[in-house]
């Protein structure tokens, strides 16, 4: 399991790579950032948290049973919504309100 | 490497959960200088990076402290610590109350009172619970955060600590911290065995993988008391994700179940060792795979879950999405993790009185790598870290200062130019990492022998670990990174060592999987009722057993 950036996306605030707890993002030499040790990612999604545009993407290795999909977040104010790509384009959407409590 | 000096009066190594709480307090109680060195950045770094799902220790109403310790005891089967147990169980509640100050969400019922999980626990919304904390952190002029600078060793004359060395994996400065006082919140160990899945997803484990145990071997490396390494940690988690299970478990009353749909967990008993062990012996038995039944959940339920994953373990959450095995209508695999060395979930580590002081004078440890107090969680390692803070103030009151020596200083600046100079070793650090998780995993009771090992296996496991830490004189590194990393493998390396000797001395079998001997498979309280402790001196693991009760 992993993340990936998008180039296109990233602007270059490197904000990904401070908060990245095993240190393992940098900053290519045109600013932008990239994962630097793949095979090292907790799975934390700590960078997603905090990118601010949307460029980083999670998905699960193949050896944990994963499918293809891609996982990645988009903030409006106190609203947390996670999407999930599937391959063939599908997208599922759960909105996460950040001041509610998890109920179990 | 530049080398940079700093002096303060409090250093703080690791700014997790024990550390920043530590900082806040000494801050708030003093106008002393002091400094955090976090490998990483306070922002989201170690355990609670991803965010966690409840507070595992709290005092629920008409519950007491005395209580909350006499569990832990039971679950550890004896061997934990009274008076360590009793002062963190009477702080738990004030730290929650804090956090929620800070703006921690916890749920509440209509009375305004927050809503328990069992016993014990409380539920939160705990995905943001590291950003609170180190927002805590910066609001306060006298602590200096120093970010990516990851400590290497601690200094010690006459057992008494003066300050600590550190790579600044960013800015390549060597930096020698003098400090009065020390405090050690580096978290576990994770990574001395081979996780579940060694592959892409090596680092897919339960815990955090960037805690390597760098705590516990400076500590042994300058002879400081440890306890109860051989009472390692094994998670039972969603297969795969390794995901904690007690959201299931306890927040929608999910049983354990084999694949014939039995219930087993009675069978083996509830305590924390006993439901892996129950796992691990249904599969031996050939009634594996084993689940958490969760078929049949309403959809209410299950959309809860959905978003409570995500708030501690996205990867659950997109499983169950991606491979269309929704909780209602597939019950969850589990599974056990590789071992852990972790001083918040069972009792293994450093060796400290009441005020979280260490056996070194001037060093105190808090949260994962304290031991004796087993089930600290989040706020048992707030409480510790606010103890120890106290502890702190009172030793520096004296007026205290610490100074690192010259000598000291070059022979780690000669260590460092060492593994930075060019040179061509027959491994890489990753490759010696590998081969240690595969020794630890073959004949120090990993995953692959069922936890199980034997007096003889250990021996084998310790001499192939011996060799790799000859092995790993010769790495080189090409930056301050790679450094960093000989430098965690050293740790690793040192840590097993310890595991081993704890492993071997204690002759019984007093938690499944944690400690399984096949020489010595029964319990025996008449002879092991006691601490297992050593101490490392002269290249020797010295094994001191204490009684339990009798700090
Ligand atoms: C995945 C997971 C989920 C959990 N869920 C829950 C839960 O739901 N509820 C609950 O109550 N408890 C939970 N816990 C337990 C709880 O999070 C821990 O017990 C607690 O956070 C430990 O605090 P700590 O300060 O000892 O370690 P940490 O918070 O991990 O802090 C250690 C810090 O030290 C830094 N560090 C390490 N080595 C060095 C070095 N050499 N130099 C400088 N810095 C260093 C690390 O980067 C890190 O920031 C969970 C633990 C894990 C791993």
């Amino acid at each position: 399991m992993s993340i990936e950036i998008d180039r296109q996306k990233c602007v270059g605030c490197g904000r990904c790579r401070d908060v990245c707890p095993g240190t393992l993002i940098a900053l290519d030499t045109e600013k932008r950032a990239y994962i630097k040790y793949p095979r090292d990612c907790w799975g934390c999604t700590s960078c997603i948290k905090e990118c601010p545009v949307c460029a980083i993407r999670f998905f699960l290795g193949a050896d944990m049973g994963g499918m293809g999909s891609r996982m990645y977040t988009e903030k409006h104010g106190d609203i947390l919504d996670w999407l999930i790509e599937k391959p063939d384009g599908g997208i599922v959407k759960i909105s996460v309100d950040t001041r509610e409590s998890n109920k179990y | 490497m530049k080398t940079e000096i700093i002096k303060t009066d409090i250093l703080i190594i690791g700014g997790g959960t024990a550390g920043c709480y530590a900082a806040v307090t000494a801050a708030e109680n003093s106008d002393k200088k002091i400094l955090i060195c976090e490998k990483a950045h306070i922002r989201r770094s170690g355990c609670l990076a991803a965010g966690v799902n409840a507070l595992n220790a709290y005092i629920t109403e008409g519950r007491t402290p005395q209580d909350y310790a006499d569990y832990c005891k039971k679950d550890a089967a004896g061997i934990a610590r009274d008076d360590l147990l009793l002062t963190m169980s009477e702080r738990l509640n004030a730290v929650t109350e804090r956090l929620e100050k800070e703006g921690l969400v916890i749920l509440k019922d209509e009375n305004g009172k927050y809503v328990t999980r069992g016993n014990r626990n409380i539920k939160i919304n705990g995905e943001n619970i590291k950003p609170l904390l180190a927002g805590m952190v910066s609001k306060l002029p006298n602590i200096t955060v120093l970010n990516r600078v990851n400590i290497i060793d601690i200094s010690v004359t006459d057992n008494r600590v003066n300050g600590a060395f550190g790579i600044g994996i960013e800015n390549d400065v060597f930096y020698v911290i003098e400090a009065g006082a020390v405090l050690i919140a580096t978290g576990g160990a994770a990574g001395l065995y081979k996780p579940n899945n060694p592959g892409f997803s090596r680092h897919k484990m339960w815990y955090c993988p960037f805690n390597t145990g760098a705590g516990y071997a400076m500590g042994i490396r300058h002879g400081a008391e440890m306890t109860t390494f051989e009472m390692r940690f094994i998670a039972l988690r969603c297969k795969d994700t390794i995901a904690p299970t007690g959201t299931l478990a306890q927040g929608v009353g999910a049983k354990q179940i084999n694949a014939h749909g039995e219930v087993y967990e009675q069978k083996y008993g509830l305590t924390t060792s006993g439901r892996v062990y129950g796992t691990v012996a249904e599969n031996i038995a050939g009634r594996g795979p084993c689940y958490l039944q969760t078929k049949g959940i309403t959809h209410e339920r299950e959309q809860s879950l959905l978003k409570a994953y995500l708030n501690m373990a996205p990867s659950q959450t997109l499983k169950w999405l991606e491979s269309g095995t929704l909780p209602s209508e597939h019950n969850v695999e589990i599974e056990g993790t590789e071992p852990y060395i972790v001083g918040g979930h069972t009792a293994s580590g450093f060796w400290i009185d009441a005020d979280r002081a260490t056996t070194i004078k001037g060093l105190y440890a808090a949260g994962d790598v304290a031991g004796g107090a087993p089930q600290k969680y989040v706020t048992g390692a707030l409480a510790e870290g606010g103890i120890a803070a106290h502890s702190m103030l009172q030793y520096l009151a004296d007026g205290i200062s610490g100074t690192v020596s010259g000598d000291e200083i070059s022979q780690h600046e000669c260590e460092i130019t060492h593994f930075l100079s060019a040179g061509a070793p027959p491994y890489s650090t990753e490759q010696l990492e590998e081969a240690m998780q595969t020794v630890m995993d073959s004949y120090a009771g990993g995953i692959k022998t069922n936890y199980r090992f034997s007096g003889k296996s250990l021996d084998e496991a310790d001499r192939r670990i011996v060799q790799l830490q000859e092995l790993s004189d010769s790495l080189r590194a090409g930056d301050a990174q790679e450094l960093m990393y000989i430098y965690e493998l050293r740790e690793r390396l040192t840590v097993c060592r310890t595991v081993i000797a704890h492993l071997k001395a204690r002759h019984e079998t007093r938690w499944h999987c944690f400690a399984e001997n096949t020489d010595f498979p029964e319990r025996d309280d008449e002879h092991w009722n006691v601490f297992v402790n050593s101490r490392f001196e002269n290249g020797k693991t010295e094994i001191i057993l204490r009684r339990v009760n009798s700090p």
